[in-house]
């Protein structure tokens, strides 16, 4: 596993994998970073554009806005990347089951499939949060189920490229059961596509975790979210614009370092064809 | 083509009942019972009854299911619990908004999308297709409502050029046209690029400069017509995404439409408003899926050959 450590050297792949890192370090180390905590009010202090005191300002509770940036990076990351992990799980079963058995079971799963494919996420997790109920719990199941269908397809396509190759048919004449062949030959080969486009889809996972939290479903006050700051923010649009500006260049900057990280790991790795293939 | 066509639309209808099962039973899981928004508090049990028995809820739910679609199919969508008037009106009332926003915001992403997607390739690896690709990649970054709520600062509040919210005029769809149509923008000319750059590498491009054309006409009459079927089927199957940015971006600017009504319904559990949404949604997305096989197949001729 070397490649991801070559996308480094990459110039955009080597700069975003600094940004990433350098966002995942400060949500780890939230509490050595800051003197302020995310949840004290203190009102003689709200409304404060940028200074020397708070980098970024303060909120509608005079409440540091970079502190709450660097602990709503903890709740937005972790949110989108188990979310991801969740489907990414899911879908790598239910494609390889559906394209290595075939049959009934795979064309009741590529109905399904194709049916919320054509469903936008946002639209999905919407519903599957006003059935689960706001907070990181609901987003996070919401956003996972929403994204199974994406990873289902890619890896029931990879599988079903490679079960034609003459390794496996090779597998197969040494006797080798489903069990093998799935998990030692197949699921391995099928990996490097599924694990950078879930990569990618954490990137838009953050967005659609922004956009819950935008709708005040995401994680619920005081604990600090992307989404949620911007949604505190869009009321104090007028009157203090950075509260939900710099949320969103936190979303955005971050977004786009995932994307520019994610196309040098794929030249790495050269598996663009692989990936366009099912896109 | 006729018979392809009815062939076609029959394909649609079991994709429509199995729609409108999922949409029907997903509702049902909501918690919170709208008739609790009904009934005044301390109310007897026979009055809730009552209630239940107006609105079919006392029912097994196959049969309120059967009875909703055979309504459905007749056009009534039922009344709705809490606006306590028929859906159909308030379907009626925002449709239009969203259908203006949404097409208006298709048809600049595409136009401005393959634009930016043509010039790219025709650039390939120089600085505007640099340029071009990198706006790109930070457009489809951002979130679409703090897009919606950036513009609002500097064009409404900064500069004064158009209204903060609201649907009078062409100035109140600016703003949100822009915002959704960025994101579409996004994807439109990163496909057409790459399905430009491909269709260049064919031997019948070849052969056009082998026969002395100019460049640039290869490009722009053949280049680009094939370039272009891509990008039409991916258009049409991504019309739901573009649909799904109407919903937050018409929360945003405060517009009216089926997002602001979606997301209003589904806070107050009106369940046969939220149905009826997520149903028009769905319906949009047979139909794009369905406009783009039919653009596909007028496009492309070989489609059209299987087709017969």
């Amino acid at each position: 596993m070397t490649a991801p450590l070559r996308a480094f050297r990459r110039p955009q792949g080597g700069l975003a994998g600094g940004w990433l890192i350098l966002v995942i370090a400060a949500a780890l180390a939230a509490p050595l970073l800051t003197p302020y905590a995310y949840d004290v009010q203190n009102l003689p202090q709200a409304y404060q554009p940028a200074s020397a005191r708070h980098w970024l300002g303060t909120d509608e509770f005079g409440r540091d806005l970079l502190t709450r940036l660097i602990y709503g990076a903890r709740t937005s990351l972790s949110v989108s990347a188990t979310a991801i992990s969740i489907s990414v799980l899911c879908g790598m079963v239910l494609g390889a089951a559906a394209a290595w058995f075939g049959g009934w079971l795979d064309r009741a799963v590529t109905m399904v499939v194709d049916l919320s494919w054509s469903f936008p996420e946002i639209l999905i997790a919407l519903i599957l949060v006003a059935i689960i109920g706001p907070g990181t719990i609901g987003v996070m199941i919401a956003i996972a189920v929403a994204y199974i269908a994406q990873f289902t397809r890619l890896t029931r396509a990879q599988i079903l490229t490679l079960k034609g190759e003459t390794f496996i048919e090779a597998a197969r004449s040494l006797g080798a059961g489903h069990a093998h062949i799935l998990f030692r030959h197949l699921l391995p080969n099928a990996l490097a596509p599924v694990l950078v486009s879930a990569m990618l889809a954490t990137g838009d996972a953050i967005i659609l975790e922004a956009t819950l939290g935008f709708f005040g479903l995401g994680a619920q006050p005081p604990v600090p979210s992307w989404g949620g700051m911007m949604s505190a923010g869009s009321a104090l649009v007028f009157k203090a614009p950075w509260v939900i500006i710099f949320p969103g260049l936190a979303v955005a900057v971050t977004v786009v370092a995932i994307n520019l990280y994610g196309d040098a790991l794929i030249a790495e790795l050269d598996i663009r064809s692989r990936l366009r293939r099912e896109a | 083509m006729l018979s392809w066509l009815i062939k076609r639309l029959l394909m649609l209808v079991p994709v429509f009942l199995a729609v409108s099962v999922v949409i029907f039973s997903i509702l049902h899981f909501i918690p919170g019972d709208p008739i609790d928004n009904l009934l005044k508090i301390g109310s007897s049990p026979e009055a809730r009854a009552e209630m239940e028995a107006r609105y079919g809820l006392d029912r097994p739910l196959p049969v309120q299911y059967l009875i909703w679609l055979s309504n459905v199919l007749q056009g009534d969508l039922g009344t709705a619990i809490v606006a306590r008037r028929p859906v159909a009106d308030l379907i009626a009332q925002a449709l239009p908004h969203s259908l203006r926003l949404g097409g208006l915001a298709l048809l600049f992403s595409t136009v401005v999308g393959v634009t930016l997607g043509v010039v790219a390739a025709l650039s390939r690896d120089r600085w505007p297709d640099r340029a071009i690709m990198g706006g790109v990649l930070v457009g489809s970054t951002m979130p679409s409502f703090w897009l919606g709520l950036i513009l609002i600062l500097i064009f409404s509040v900064g500069l004064g050029w158009f209204p903060v919210s609201g649907a009078r005029g062409w100035q109140s769809l600016v703003l949100p046209v822009l915002t959704i149509g960025l994101g579409g923008t996004a994807l439109v000319a990163r496909i057409t690029r790459v399905s430009m750059i491909e269709a260049a590498g064919r031997d019948f491009v070849t052969l056009l400069h082998a026969k002395g054309l100019s460049p640039l006409r290869i490009q722009l009459r053949h280049v680009l017509r094939h370039a272009l079927i891509p990008v039409v089927t991916i258009l049409a199957l991504r019309i739901g995404w573009i649909l799904g940015g109407a919903v937050t971006v018409e929360v945003v600017f405060a517009r009216p439409g089926l997002g602001t009504l979606l997301i209003k319904s589904l806070s107050q559990h009106d369940y046969p408003v939220v149905q009826a949404c997520l149903l028009m949604l769905a319906m949009a997305v047979m139909l794009g899926t369905l406009m783009g096989d039919i653009l596909q197949a007028l496009m492309d001729p070989r489609v059209r050959a299987a087709m017969t």
